[in-house]
């Protein structure tokens, strides 16, 4: 092949930069349309209440230890740094304040989500990616049975409604790890804690975060099931679900997580 | 080309210039087929000549570019969700795999076709765990493999599940992708004759792919050959030792020489 000129290397470089635009889109209206279908099945019957049930106790019983460990240390790590900071405004006094509105508003939802993203994300994308490429969601379509009704409504269904759960187990856990350090490290008066922390508390910041956890619990079902639905190739393909699955929604959740920050900022 | 046996008027299923390509690739060059009321037709070809797209297409879970398929006169192409999963009640399929469902034991697998089909009363679990058994029992195994999951269960075994599962629903078609491959010749053998008495049994019409001559040669009431997305040869059993067809030659008796050439991709 002869040599490229400057031209012709301008034009290959602007070609691959044109058809990863077109990959994008073309994920993107993909990925439209499978969300489109996925919420539209969640209302219509039949319904598999087994697999949902089965789905709520996976997605959401078993999530309960990573996300207990995660809130607790996420408090009790606020209530230290806190402390460094306000110690220098000679007002440690408003540590409660900030753990309990940081938790319920950002810190609960966001790492919950991110932690469920790594532990179910994955698991969704490399169940159903198996499915696929052995043919079982081919067998549920000969079946007479939607494998969107079958497999993706559930885990939406418990991604949606057990995220939000979650969280306000890991509000009440993380409050709880700020007032250990608090009371036994930092020396805090313990009943004053509690009460500064209830008092500085708004319904609004609790409802915004479980808004921001039915969300989060939403993009990480979709895109797990959305990865490993289209997974082709064998075990690479399945692999590579796993992967965005888990990079996706989490990319996903941080960039959702300041447009409803903004959205909950004046309320 | 050899003429096939005298069909009825109406013949159970009719494929007329089935075309389907995936990129450039022509996978299936214009296919036309029909398949009397309990014939049992074996086609045979080598890999990637089109065989498995071609059942896919039978059971619509790949819509072909053009050409038609009628199930007793009713269009499989181009019809609505519904028709088309009215038409995928009608047949059972026993994939290459197996395609067992892994979250589910052996006779859960086995009882999800039977409430599936139309027009039939639905039964609790303790009914469909006795139907399950009786279905396994008719493909040789026992009540004892009914609690097991499907990954405890050897590659025969697995076979046998999914064959069961396959004719639960008593299908009017049957089809059956590479039945044979990976298992050793006994096994074989087994499920070729397990195969033959659920065909003969239910009266259904079957459609099978392989590329096992031995199998081919004992199921078969016909035989045709696809090679290069377009059936070559179509006759039956008895003829396919000296069809004079210089590819059925090759493929029959497994010769590397000859005008079928191996597609190796160069290094």
């Amino acid at each position: 092949m002869p040599p490229l000129g400057i031209a012709g290397r301008m034009i290959d470089f602007l070609a691959t930069i044109g058809r990863r635009v077109l990959d994008i889109l073309a994920i993107a209206g993909r990925l439209t349309i499978f969300i489109a279908r996925a919420l539209s099945h969640c209302v219509r019957p039949p319904f598999y209440f087994r697999n949902i049930g089965r789905q709520f106790w996976t997605i959401g019983y078993n999530s309960l230890p990573v996300v207990g460990l995660t809130a607790i240390f996420t408090g009790a790590v606020l209530a230290l740094q806190g402390y460094v900071g306000f110690s220098r405004f000679a007002a440690p006094t408003a540590i409660p304040a900030v753990v309990a509105v940081s938790v319920t508003r950002e810190l609960g939802p966001v790492l919950a989500s991110l932690m469920v993203a790594g532990r179910v994300g994955a698991a969704i994308a490399a169940e159903i990616g198996t499915m696929r490429v052995t043919e079982q969601i081919d067998a549920l379509d000969t079946l007479a049975t939607n494998p969107m009704k079958y497999l993706v409504v559930p885990r939406v269904l418990a991604g949606l409604l057990m995220m939000p759960l979650l969280v306000i187990v890991a509000d009440v856990i993380g409050v709880m790890g700020g007032f250990v350090v608090s009371s036994f490290i930092l020396e805090f008066n313990e009943s004053a804690y509690l009460i500064n922390s209830i008092n500085a508390l708004h319904t609004m910041d609790i409802v915004s975060g479980l808004v921001k956890a039915a969300v989060f619990g939403l993009i990480v079902t979709l895109l797990g099931c959305f990865n490993g639905y289209g997974s082709r190739g064998g075990a690479e393909g399945v692999g590579t679900a796993t992967t965005n699955a888990v990079v996706y929604a989490s990319v996903l959740i941080l960039f959702f997580d300041y447009f409803l920050t903004e959205l909950f900022l004046t309320r | 080309m050899t003429a096939a046996s005298a069909k009825p008027a109406t013949p159970k299923i009719a494929v007329k210039g089935l075309r389907k390509s995936f990129g450039r690739k022509k996978v299936l060059d214009g296919i036309d087929l029909e398949v009397a009321k309990g014939e049992s037709l074996v086609i045979i070809g080598g890999s990637g000549s089109g065989k498995s797209v071609l059942l896919k297409c039978l059971l619509a879970l790949l819509d072909p570019d053009g050409g038609s398929i009628a199930i007793d006169d009713a269009a499989m192409t181009g019809a609505d969700r519904a028709t088309k999963a009215r038409l995928r009640s009608r047949m059972g399929m026993l994939f290459q795999g197996g395609a067992l469902f892994d979250s589910l034991p052996v006779w859960e697998n086995v009882a999800f076709a039977y409430n599936q089909r139309s027009g039939r009363a639905p039964i609790n679990r303790r009914q469909a765990h006795d139907i399950a058994i009786e279905k396994l029992a008719t493909v040789g195994l026992g009540a004892e493999v009914a609690n097991l999951s499907p990954s405890q269960l050897s590659g025969g075994m697995q076979k046998r599940v999914a064959l069961a599962r396959a004719i639960a629903a008593e299908p009017e078609i049957l089809l059956f992708d590479e039945p044979t491959t990976g298992l050793h010749p006994i096994m074989a053998d087994a499920i070729n004759n397990l195969i033959i008495a659920s065909v003969q049994q239910l009266g259904a019409t079957a459609i099978s792919i392989t590329h096992d001559m031995a199998s081919a040669r004992k199921i078969a009431s016909r035989i045709a050959m696809l090679y290069q997305g377009k059936i070559i040869w179509d006759g039956s059993p008895a003829e396919i030792d000296d069809s004079g067809n210089p590819y059925l030659d090759q493929f029959v008796h497994g010769r590397s020489e000859g005008p079928i050439q191996l597609q190796v991709r160069a290094l």
